[in-house]
């Protein structure tokens, strides 16, 4: 099971996070309808590296941005996101 | 040799093992070679190996819940009172009715399965009693395992898998670098290669060498684990080791029969050897017929001769050192090498070179001749035993979980691991194989076995080929090639060789097919661990549980809830009892559980901002003390979630939404919080189980309330700030059954005294305590929604009739989409009543058709009964159905065939107009 490096727990198995969107479907609450239709229905779902939002959810629930290549798995990084990533 | 005897029985028959003896070299011992009937044909079948590869000596074991079928008796240690059986066969081993099968092989041959499957369905129909009595393994037990699996999670810096002396020097250079070692034997014995060749390793004997690296490892701080397989390889170096406590079929001293292990290694050594790999020629699968590296572990580790006249039929070098062991014991030994003179090392031995073995005579007592060409003429060998050796098969499966890619090795003849992404390196013979001339059948021999655990010959590979089969995994699927509990181990090379042959192309060229774990079967109860019956899953007990307890309820798993489903008095059935609690809350008063509920506490100058987005109902306007029904939509503008907002304070507001929905909630609402308005000020902080709450519903529950705390009880949606049996609560005037009702808010630690409190002054009242059932069908008729099968994600709050309570100002999540062209659809389903039209019971989740037989156009989401008058009710989805009220349709469930003639509705079936829970 692949290890994925929590900024805030460090590395964690997989198990703990779950996956919950990619970044480009997030819609900002004043988006024209279009685009948030687009965003929600017409992603790119590419066959290669994207940004994701993931969820440590089984460990400190945090929210974590990770680049990752849907084809080898591998994790380019991990930033926390949020307001507990504010400095 | 004076150790006691083992005692044990094979399908009846009172035998006797010598310590440490597999069950399959007991068995050879005593002179036993058929052990089972083959998968398809029935073939008399004895043992071919000596490990973990046996695709032959399957026996089932072991009685009750511990029946354990499928066991390899090569990977099977004899312990007193070891009951096997052979498999496959009937009435008997020796005279197996199947038998006759395999005479008519023809009967079933390569893509048997798939030509009846495309064939008229009777004819399948007909087939399959047929083959189900036929064909097959051991049957499945039928009885729980009595027995407990342990699991355990581990850190190591290297992990090694093989205790061969490629690994050991593995394990000694690892712990000389100062590394935590796990070394990982299958077998019962440290370095049982050393067992079959023994051999002095840096001056001392194999075995002491061995075993002064065991103790190193083990007193670095590392583990020595045998009896143990690395059953699969993950990412990241994540291993799983199924490691055997006892043997299968045994009973556990202390209960535990395996343990399963997660280790996360830094690194991973893998030094799993290799499998010999058979010779294909015409009944190569006879009793007696046996890998010639097993032969040796069976003479040298076991001390037991299979055979007294040995044909040693090698393609490589190794077959001469089988042949020296036997001569040793005293066997009469013939060498045929396929290769060209002076190959091999002829100490004493006869060799005949250029010589292929064709076709093995004999019956089910086993092998009598060999035929073989010897220099381009046919010569026949009497024999009572062949030790064949087509080369070595590198055990490269963990390699292959890992991601890594595979080299061909020409001299070799085979795979071995090439490039890997992991930190994961092969050594020994797995990664430097000895070399081997080809392994293939010369010719079209019949009843030449490729797969021996499957039945697929050599003639059903060509069939299959013949038939346009050319890619490896097709060709695995169409002919069963490489399935099973073996997964072709001994089998799957030359079977690529054929395939290779035919197409004209090399084996690289051909392929392979994936790798999957596990590398050897594991134990179900391995895998569940501890996490079986009322542990398969989490309880959540609410914090009033055990005052519920002490109640008998009839319980509801609601989720990892244990909520209580109705509290029945004397004989009564949960239905008598849910409605006999309604008509109570209806009539009188009733008090409810319902601290289940997801509450949110959101406070922050920007508190009602942030609501207002979460939020679909307006909530800006709410003043100080006051509370709101609210819903929640998706960003995709379609409702998911309901509850109520309250304010408590300035800047302080409590947000109840559904249980079901409680960990979603606390999801979406910490991503609206931080990626959709990261710019408010506003802490949401999940209180669900912080308060405990008790619902206080009915005619009578403002008194109860006024008693309680001594004052006016609260108006309709107001919350005020009191006390019960000296604890502070909040308490809010809402309900959700259609009655007077006030929800009472208290933290989890006071629940004993706040509910005795309640539950004294309801009972005084005349009142109850009511479950999920009365809640449920008190909702039903007030035409209330439920998160799940109401609100199921799919409708917008317009068509759930919930459209008038919409902000109208905007900026609630979902808005946007709300413009999307297929939401100005009237034909959508919408949220209805429906009443039965001759009072039968309207079958929860039936379809809604025009007619039987119609298309359905909806469904019953919840079933329910008017609580004072009778008469079945429910709420439903329905195509268009606000305006179809009054409309005769039916709900139909061809399932339980039910069908009920319904009219249409409002979902409004008592007081519509709210006049009972006003002040
Ligand atoms: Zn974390």
């Amino acid at each position: 099971m692949k290890q994925i490096p929590c900024p805030h727990c460090g590395n964690r198995a997989q198990a703990e996070f779950v996956y919950e969107r990619s970044a480009d479907s997030v819609v900002p609450l004043d988006a024209e309808p279009a685009v948030a239709i687009a965003a929600l229905f017409s992603r790119a779902n590419l066959r290669g590296t994207e940004e994701e939002l993931w969820r440590h959810a089984h460990g400190c629930g945090m929210w974590l941005l990770i680049r990752r290549d849907r084809v080898s798995h591998h994790i380019e990084w991990v930033k926390p996101i949020g307001p507990e990533a504010l400095p | 040799m004076n150790a006691p005897l083992i005692n044990f029985t094979f399908d009846g028959r009172a035998l006797t093992a010598k310590p440490g003896q597999t069950l399959a070299a007991a068995l050879l011992d005593q002179g036993i070679r058929l052990v089972g009937r083959s998968f398809k044909y029935h073939r008399p079948r004895g043992i071919l190996s000596a490990g973990i590869e046996e695709p032959n000596a399957l026996v089932t074991v072991g009685s009750g819940g511990r029946e354990e079928p499928n066991t390899r008796a090569t990977d099977l240690y004899v312990y007193e009172g070891l009951n096997a059986r052979s498999q496959n066969r009937w009435p008997s081993l020796s005279s197996d009715v199947g038998g006759v099968l395999s005479l008519v092989s023809k009967a079933l041959p390569a893509g048997f399965y798939y030509k009846t499957f495309f064939g008229p369905p009777k004819l399948w129909l007909f087939y399959e009693q047929f083959i189900r009595r036929a064909a097959g393994l051991g049957p499945a037990p039928t009885k729980a395992d009595p027995d407990h699996y342990a699991q355990r999670a581990a850190f190591c810096d290297v992990l090694v898998v093989g205790s061969g002396p490629a690994g050991l020097i593995a394990a000694r250079d690892a712990v000389r670098a100062g590394k935590k070692v796990f070394l990982v034997e299958q077998d019962a014995e440290l370095a049982p290669s050393l067992l079959r060749d023994p051999a002095e390793i840096e001056g001392k004997p194999g075995r002491t060498w061995a075993g002064e690296i065991a103790t190193a490892v083990r007193t670095s701080g590392g583990r020595v684990l045998t009896r143990t397989s690395a059953s699969g390889l993950w990412d990241d170096q994540f291993v799983c080791l199924s490691e055997k406590l006892i043997e299968p079929g045994q009973i556990p001293a202390n209960g535990f029969s395996q343990r399963y292990w997660h280790v996360r290694a830094g690194e991973v050594v893998l030094a799993t050897g290799a499998i010999e790999r058979p010779l294909t020629f015409a009944n190569n699968d006879l009793p007696g017929v046996m890998l010639s590296q097993a032969v040796r572990t069976y003479v040298t580790r076991f001390g037991v001769l299979p055979g007294k006249r040995v044909v040693v039929a090698t393609t490589n070098d190794d077959g001469y050192l089988t042949a020296r062991a036997l001569m040793a014991a005293g066997a009469e030994v013939v060498v045929l090498d396929s290769r060209p003179a002076p190959a091999g090392h002829s100490s004493g031995v006869e060799v005949h070179n250029l010589a292929a073995p064709v076709m093995a005579r004999g019956g089910k007592r086993g092998v009598k001749a060999l035929v073989a060409t010897v220099d381009g003429a046919e010569r026949s060998f009497a024999c009572d035993l062949v030790a064949m050796s087509g080369g070595f098969t590198p055990v490269v499966h963990l390699h292959m979980q890992a991601g890594g890619k595979l080299d061909w090795d020409q001299a070799a003849q085979a795979f071995v691991p090439g490039e890997t992404r992991q930190n994961v390196r092969t050594v020994g013979l797995a990664a430097e194989p000895q070399p081997a001339e080809t392994v293939g059948a010369a010719g079209n021999p019949k009843a030449a076995f490729v797969d021996f655990q499957n039945d697929v010959t050599v003639s059903d590979l060509d069939l299959a080929w013949r038939e346009g089969y050319r890619s490896v995994e097709h060709l695995k699927r169409y002919t069963t090639l490489g399935m099973a509990t073996d997964q072709g181990k001994t089998g799957n090379m030359a079977a690529l060789d054929r395939i290779a042959r035919r197409e004209g192309i090399t084996i690289p060229e051909a392929g392979l097919t994936t790798f999957r774990p596990p590398f050897t079967p594991v134990s179900m109860g391995a895998l569940a661990g501890l996490a079986t019956g009322e542990h398969a899953q989490p309880t959540r007990h609410p914090a009033l549980y055990d005052l519920h307890a002490a109640r008998n309820p009839i319980w509801l798993n609601a989720g990892y809830w244990k909520r209580p489903r109705a509290y029945p008095q004397g004989a009564e059935t949960l239905a008598q009892a849910g409605l006999r609690e309604a008509r109570t809350v209806r009539t009188a008063v009733g008090m409810c559980d319902v601290s289940t509920l997801a509450k949110f506490e959101v406070q922050g100058p920007d508190a009602v901002q942030f609501l207002e987005r979460v939020c679909q109902t307006t909530v800006g306007k709410l003043a100080l003390g006051r509370g709101r029904y609210t819903f929640m939509a998706r960003e995709d503008g379609l409702v998911f979630d309901d509850g109520t907002v309250w304010r408590l304070g300035d800047q302080r507001y409590l947000l109840t939404s559904s249980t079901g929905g409680a960990s979603r909630m606390a999801t979406w609402l910490s991503y609206v919080r931080g990626h959709l308005c990261a710019d408010l000020k506003v802490s949401v902080t999940c209180v669900q189980e912080h308060y405990a709450a008790i619902a206080v519903a009915g005619p009578k529950s403002a008194q109860v309330m006024a008693a309680l705390t001594r004052s006016e009880a609260p108006r309709h949606m107001s919350v005020v700030e009191s006390t019960i049996a000296g604890a502070p609560v909040l308490l809010m005037a809402a309900s959700f059954s259609g009655e007077r009702a006030f929800e009472v808010h208290f933290d989890a630690s006071q629940a004993e005294a706040v509910w005795q409190a309640i539950e004294a002054e309801v009972l005084a009242t005349g009142g109850t305590l009511y479950g999920i059932e009365a809640m449920e069908l008190l909702r039903i008729e007030k035409g209330h929604l439920v998160v799940g099968p109401d609100i199921d994600g799919r409708l917008t709050a317009e068509e759930l009739g919930l459209g008038r309570m919409v902000n109208k100002a905007g900026g609630w999540i979902g808005q946007s989409c709300l413009s999307r062209p297929d939401f100005a659809d009237k034909q959508r389903k919408q949220l209805i009543g429906l009443e039965a039209i001759d009072g039968k019971a309207i079958p929860e989740g039936s379809m809604l058709v025009r007619f039987v037989g119609a298309e359905a156009e909806g469904h019953v989401t919840a079933s329910g009964l008017r609580v004072l008058e009778g008469g079945s009710i429910a709420l439903a989805h329905l195509k268009g159905g606000q305006a179809r009220h009054g409309e005769e349709i039916y709900a139909h469930s061809p399932t339980r065939r039910q069908t009920v003639k319904v009219r249409v509705t409002s979902p409004h079936f008592y007081d519509p107009a709210g006049e009972r829970y006003r002040d």
